[in-house]
């Protein structure tokens, strides 16, 4: 069994040179085609530097832009050159100037030997092929194409849209099922004479001449009326990103490279001089890993694509800043807002960070300074307590503050008597979780001391900013969880809303309702909203709060849900 | 954005380009090897002055990344460091006594010799305390990253500005000609960085690290942008706005994903608060010569007598880039 190797190269033809020699050691004639766009005196060097092997042919050059005909005419011509001029090759490889094939050549043989009659090329129904990119897919078939994508590109998108709009379809020739694939293959010599000398030939070349990149067409569709035995699968490995521009493959990747099935790797940076010496010993590299695992160079440029398209959520960076995002803006990580909690339960922030081991950060949008846990004057990722630093870009300061503690749960309190123009965005943030005990904001300015006529204003105030952060919660645009009691609701049974929160935050938290916190003596705060609605304010926001009469206080620690009243 | 705003835009370039050409005459060559360039080399540009004890390690640091030529404009050194430059095979210097602040903080003078030389190269354009960090920095040579940028048709790249510094005092480690600077300046801020999206230049500004943190509390506004573009595939007719931080075109400054994703990105360590610094920042200071009349400066000197640690509980020791790509400083993109 011979291999002849056909090779279609435009660059970096010093590499092509050695590529060339590799295969000419191992016994594999080379018919060679140099994009006619290249350099003369580059061509004219790869010439001298291979002319002392006997079994190496170059034929007309082409000029090849991508998508067009011309790449399927090289191979042809190649292709027929080789079939005339080495009548011992039963096998033909298509490969280019950068592919390296990654298993000794004998393995490669070998392989062939072990599937006679085989053709090995992908070869897929445009219906079932998931890579094409641009959206175009039967299309391709249907549509032509006369025009260059890469440097006519308007004309190619008017025409495109010109013939969607008439509804122009071409007929195909008789007997042509489009198929889609690879553009390597490897053909056995009956299929590609055959192809060769299709009775239809003329027609069929003068329908592909107006395909959309034939050269990943042409042969898949032709080899399913001629072959006996099509193995729909490449022996060239080639990955492509999400734009169809080939991976390259640099010298860190060597290890990836021993471990994949294939036997060439397309393409191979021309400088990687680690991966050609290494691939291109007399013996291909013998130390290549007995079990192949090619799932985890699959892997690699699966992420590398994914990170591409969709990046890191709530990471907002020097290359990453979603402002048209269709998903929306939002933060790295589940947090959790409390407001109204810590006036009434003195001791909630302790409470709530055993009960969800989260960090739990005092008011981060206090207007005196960023209460971060333990009072720290910088947090995690230099996040200063500054309030001027955090209100000149807000947003940046939260979202900063949850990418920078990933993987730990963050607890923050927000209320009326805060900086409110963060509200917005976490009302929009799918991954916060907003508490809201409304009206609590009334009762550090009743514990102050100071009389109703003294608070009244800053009462009112407080409730207007309030009722507008409720407003906001409830509004269309919200996207975070949100549970609002009102003060009433909250100290009538507060074992509810706090259990609903630690089971919200952190479901799997196997603690009950065991030790709930001591809730604020609320004795005396009946009173005192009844001589703020004397002084002229309304408070709703509380609820239909019980005069003091009716409160059953101090109270108890609440060790079971109940009811007051 | 109508067609007034373009045209405003266009004009803009276009004085930055006349002033960059009239101020040609204030180059003086040195030594000017331009002329055996290899072909495709990949160019450096830099402003320096008085930077002979950094300029050793800088030189070595690029060049093993695969910088083919040094184009260097020396503003008024008296260390030596003019000579210096003069006698390395792959530097070519110019000087100018001119003034740095007059030249747009040399911005000028770069932007003629870009288009002079690096029209269709790919240029990179750094002081001499920045040191370009990018995703397989390691690895793979700088041409990788350039030949990558090549066949995705991109034709900037970005890296913003890592403050670097020291635990301690800075004047406590002292730092020797030769020296690898982040032997010293070890540790950075990774996560205090606020972006905020310029409608008209369509860049993003970036503000934060240390220098935020502990110098601009009062007044964040005037904190230093850590925003930079300065790998470019050059064509004569750009032109850098401030620094290195903007472009015109401004499709040069479309460095990010705006619909979720990730463009790669580097990062550009910067070396700036070392035992030198007190010393530079005195000196700067007196010159004038500095951006927003060296408020920067001055706000340094003021903060620096009471405090010049700006290590913190918080701050990250550097390891690599992996290490910045994880924080999420920087990123690989689809470079796999």
């Amino acid at each position: 069994m011979t291999l002849g190797v056909i090779m279609l190269c435009h660059a970096a033809l010093d590499r092509t040179a050695q590529l060339a020699r590799h295969w000419a050691m191992h016994g594999c004639p080379v018919v060679i085609h140099v994009d006619a766009r290249s350099p003369q005196a580059q061509f004219d060097s790869l010439r001298t530097a291979l002319k002392d092997l006997p079994d190496i042919r170059f034929t007309r050059r082409l000029p090849c832009e991508w998508g067009t005909f011309e790449i399927v005419q090289a191979t042809l011509e190649a292709a027929s050159r080789m079939l005339a001029e080495f009548p011992q090759v039963d096998r033909v490889l298509l490969a280019s100037g950068s592919c390296l094939p990654i298993k000794p050549v004998r393995a490669l043989q070998a392989h062939l030997a072990a599937h006679p009659d085989t053709d090995f090329i992908e070869s897929v129904t445009t219906a079932d092929v998931g890579w094409t990119i641009g959206g175009l897919n039967e299309e391709r078939f249907t549509l032509r194409f006369p025009f260059k994508w890469k440097s006519q590109r308007r004309l190619f998108d008017g025409y495109v849209r010109l013939q969607r709009f008439f509804r122009l379809r071409r007929r195909l020739p008789p007997g042509l099922v489009p198929h889609l694939g690879s553009q390597w293959w490897c053909l056995t010599r009956p299929t590609l004479q055959a192809i060769l000398q299709h009775p239809d030939r003329a027609r069929i070349d003068r329908y592909f001449k107006l395909v959309w990149i034939p050269d990943e067409s042409y042969f898949q569709s032709l080899v399913r009326q001629v072959s006996n035995r099509i193995e729909s699968r490449s022996l060239t490995l080639s990955k492509f990103d999400y734009q169809g521009r080939p991976y390259i493959f640099y010298d860190d990747h060597l290890h990836l490279l021993r471990q994949a099935d294939a036997f060439i790797a397309r393409k191979a940076w021309p400088q990687a001089q680690l991966l050609y010496d290494t691939f291109l010993t007399p013996d291909g590299d013998r130390a290549h890993a007995a079990a192949p695992s090619p799932g985890k160079i699959n892997r690699l440029f699966a992420k590398a694509v994914e990170r591409r398209v969709n990046g890191r959520p709530g990471l907002y960076m020097q290359s990453r800043f979603p402002i048209h995002a269709r998903r929306g803006t939002q933060s790295a990580a589940p947090y959790g807002v409390f407001s109204g909690f810590g006036a009434l339960v003195p001791e909630f922030k302790p409470w709530l960070s055993r009960a969800l081991d989260a960090r739990v950060h005092g008011h981060l949008f206090a207007f005196d300074r960023v209460q971060f846990a333990d009072g720290e004057t910088v947090f995690k990722g230099g996040l200063s307590d500054s309030p001027t630093l955090r209100d000149y870009n807000p947003r940046s300061f939260l979202t900063n503050l949850i990418w920078n503690t990933k993987g730990e749960t963050q607890c923050f309190q927000f209320g009326p008597e805060d900086e409110q123009e963060i509200a917005p965005f976490i009302a929009s943030d799918p991954n916060a979780s907003i508490f809201v005990v409304s009206g609590a904001f009334a009762i550090p300015l009743w514990q102050s001391g100071r009389s109703a006529a003294e608070v009244r204003a800053e009462a009112a105030r407080l409730q207007k900013v309030e009722s507008d952060f409720i407003d906001l919660l409830k509004g269309p645009e919200t996207k975070a969880r949100t549970r609002i009691w009102s003060l009433t609701e909250f100290i009538e049974n507060p074992a509810e809303p706090l259990e609903q929160l630690a089971d919200l935050l952190n479901p799997r938290a196997a603690h009950r309702t065991g030790e709930l916190p001591l809730l604020v003596d609320l004795h005396g705060f009946g009173s005192f909203l009844q001589d703020l609605r004397n002084q002229g304010m309304a408070p709703v926001l509380m609820g239909d709060f019980p005069s003091d009469a009716d409160l059953a206080l101090p109270s108890p620690p609440f060790a079971r849900p109940r009811v007051v009243r | 954005m109508g067609l007034s705003t373009l045209l405003r835009l266009r004009t803009r370039r276009q004085y930055l380009l006349v002033r960059a050409y009239r101020r040609r005459r204030q180059l003086t060559p040195v030594a000017d090897r331009t002329a055996s360039l290899p072909a495709h080399p990949i160019l450096l540009f830099s402003t320096v002055r008085n930077e002979s004890v950094r300029l050793p390690y800088f030189l070595s640091y690029y060049r093993r990344l695969g910088i083919d030529h040094f184009l260097i404009v020396d503003n008024g050194s008296d260390d030596g460091t003019r000579e210096y430059l003069a006698r390395q095979p792959d530097v070519s210097v110019w000087t100018t006594a001119a003034g740095y602040k007059q030249s747009r903080f040399g911005m000028d003078w770069m932007t003629y010799l870009l288009g002079r030389y690096g029209h269709g190269r790919w240029c990179l354009t750094v002081d001499a305390d920045e040191f370009f960090i990018y995703p397989f920095c390691e690895t793979r040579p700088l041409r990788a990253l350039t030949d990558w940028l090549d066949s995705a048709e991109t034709p900037s790249f970005a890296a913003m500005m890592l403050d670097m510094y020291p635990k301690g005092a800075m004047h406590e480690q002292p730092f020797s000609e030769g020296q690898n600077p982040f032997e010293i300046a070890q540790y950075f801020d990774s996560g205090n960085y606020v972006i905020s999206h310029n409608p008209l230049y369509r860049n993003l500004w970036i503000q934060g690290g240390p220098r935020a943190r502990l110098f601009f509390t009062d007044r964040p506004r005037r904190a230093p942008a850590m925003n930079k573009t300065p790998l470019v595939k050059w064509h004569r007719s750009y032109a850098y706005v401030s620094s290195t931080h903007m472009l015109l075109p401004r499709r040069l400054n479309l460095v990010y994903d705006d619909q979720g994703g990730e463009k790669p990105s580097g990062v550009l360590l910067h070396a700036k608060f070392l035992d030198t610094f007190g010393a530079k920042a005195a000196e700067e200071l007196a010159r004038g010569e500095h951006y927003a009349e060296s408020a920067e400066y001055r706000a340094y000197r003021e903060a620096i007598s009471r405090e010049r640690d700006l290590w913190c509980n918080w701050s990250e020791k550097y390891v690599n880039w992996r290490q910045l790509e994880i924080l999420g400083l920087m990123s690989k993109g689809n470079w796999a």
